[in-house]
């Protein structure tokens, strides 16, 4: 029976990796960090999902894509998604292969911290280059800014950093 | 949770939710109009993070059993709205459809400067309330609406220095809005038993915050301090409001008043 559960539990998280980010489709949102909780009772899925920003239009299209990629498991009776309040996502929360992903996607990763004075170190996604500048803190849309890279003169977004400190 | 400790709750969740809301439609009205095109970037997105954050009130509101997100937002008479006056007024002359816009930047980086560094106050007395659900969305909005403040400060900095009609204009907003932003201050006739109930601090402590970041701010600028924030219009918490408002609430609700029931 645990056995049993067990395998569910990680069918659906594997399944998860599948659903990406409808911006940004070479990150899941396993590695984006959105995945706080699954949970499996008789066939039940619950699914905890963290907002990334509270007026990301893509996070009602992300539960929706959950809930469908979920449907698709044979041994799956109900699905619930809900997003969840606690604990707050956090840039950070975005693993080593999700930073790949944006790279690949044009988007440099979230720098690991905001320096004192507001200054952010950021690698250009083309060049590797961290003479970059930012253009603008906001940018096309909730989670990414604009920057600049001195180096190769061209440029590009970053995922922008968010942090509880 | 008790009666008159839900109602309390329930009361400051509209005064947070429906501030969100009119600032934020506010914003929307500037899209395309702004400055320069880095702006217009940059006010939308914060437009959208604070629709957000709205929306996420409205959201516990329903929870706790007062109606749908949607018609909470939507189709409240304004009357019912909680929201601070300065916030529904216009952006200036003009509509951005029917006739020439000709809003005011300088009313807009003032209101918005200093409506975001009350609300920062707002969401850092919020990270300490006895309702745990406040706790972590204040922790949560925090994330975004730093950057919020941080922007429209930059603007105010740098209009204010720029001198000349900049100055002047800035100055005139100031004083406009200063005979007002008492009303975003203001946690309205039920302060005491929201103050009481631990949900947030009396506005009295937040106002003292507030006007010590604003005494620093002013006189690096050497602009001379205000005095105290007025309330000349009065209290939006006590449902008192203007026309501005039902202005806005027609336009927002345009579309969704025509059927609720339908998906848009």
């Amino acid at each position: 029976m645990t056995m049993a559960k067990m395998s569910l539990e990680s069918v659906v998280r594997q399944q998860l990796e599948t659903v990406c980010d409808p911006e940004i489709f070479t990150v899941s949102i396993l590695d984006l960090g959105m995945v706080e909780n699954i949970s499996v009772r008789e066939g039940t899925v619950t699914v905890e999902l963290l907002p990334t920003f509270l007026g990301c239009p893509a996070l009602g299209i992300i539960k929706e894509n959950v809930i469908d990629a979920i449907r698709q498991l044979e041994e799956v009776k109900e699905v619930e998604v809900n997003y969840i309040k606690s604990p707050p996502w956090t840039t950070d929360r975005i693993t080593e292969k999700g930073r790949q992903g944006l790279k690949e996607f044009g988007i440099a990763p979230p720098p690991a911290k905001l320096e004192d004075d507001g200054t952010w170190e950021v690698s250009c996604p083309y060049c590797g280059s961290k003479q970059s500048r930012v253009e603008n803190i906001f940018g096309p849309s909730a989670c990414r800014s604009i920057l600049y890279c001195k180096q190769c003169k061209n440029p590009f977004e970053a995922m922008k950093p968010i942090s509880t400190m | 949770m008790n009666r008159e400790y839900k109602e309390a709750v329930v009361e400051l969740l509209y005064q947070l939710a429906d501030d969100d809301l009119l600032v934020s439609y506010r914003g929307s009205e500037w899209l395309g109009l702004v400055p320069h095109i880095e702006e217009d970037v940059a006010y939308s997105s914060i437009t959208q993070n604070t629709m957000g954050h709205a929306a996420i009130y409205y959201g516990i509101l329903e929870e706790l059993g007062e109606g749908k997100v949607d018609d909470l937002a939507q189709l409240r008479p304004a009357n019912e709205r909680k929201n601070a006056i300065i916030l529904e007024e216009k952006n200036g002359q003009g509509h951005w459809l029917y006739e020439e816009p000709r809003y005011d930047w300088a009313f807009t980086v003032v209101r918005n400067y200093f409506y975001e560094a009350i609300k920062k106050k707002k969401i850092d007395s919020l990270k300490q309330s006895t309702y745990e659900p406040l706790v972590q969305t204040a922790i949560k909005i925090d994330t975004e609406a730093r950057y919020h403040l941080m922007h429209w400060q930059t603007w105010f900095e740098q209009l204010i220095r720029a001198g000349g009609e900049a100055e002047e204009r800035m100055k005139a907003a100031i004083e406009k809005v200063w005979k007002d932003i008492g009303g975003v201050l203001s946690l309205g006739p039920n302060e005491e038993k929201i103050v009481s109930a631990g949900i947030i601090e009396s506005e009295a402590v937040l106002k003292e915050r507030f006007l010590a970041d604003m005494k620093e701010k002013f006189a690096e600028l050497g602009l001379e301090f205000p005095g105290e924030p007025g309330m000349e219009r009065g209290d939006g918490r006590a449902g008192v409001h203007t026309e501005d408002l039902e202005e806005a609430i027609a336009t927002l609700s345009e579309v969704y008043a025509l059927d609720p029931a339908v998906p848009w």
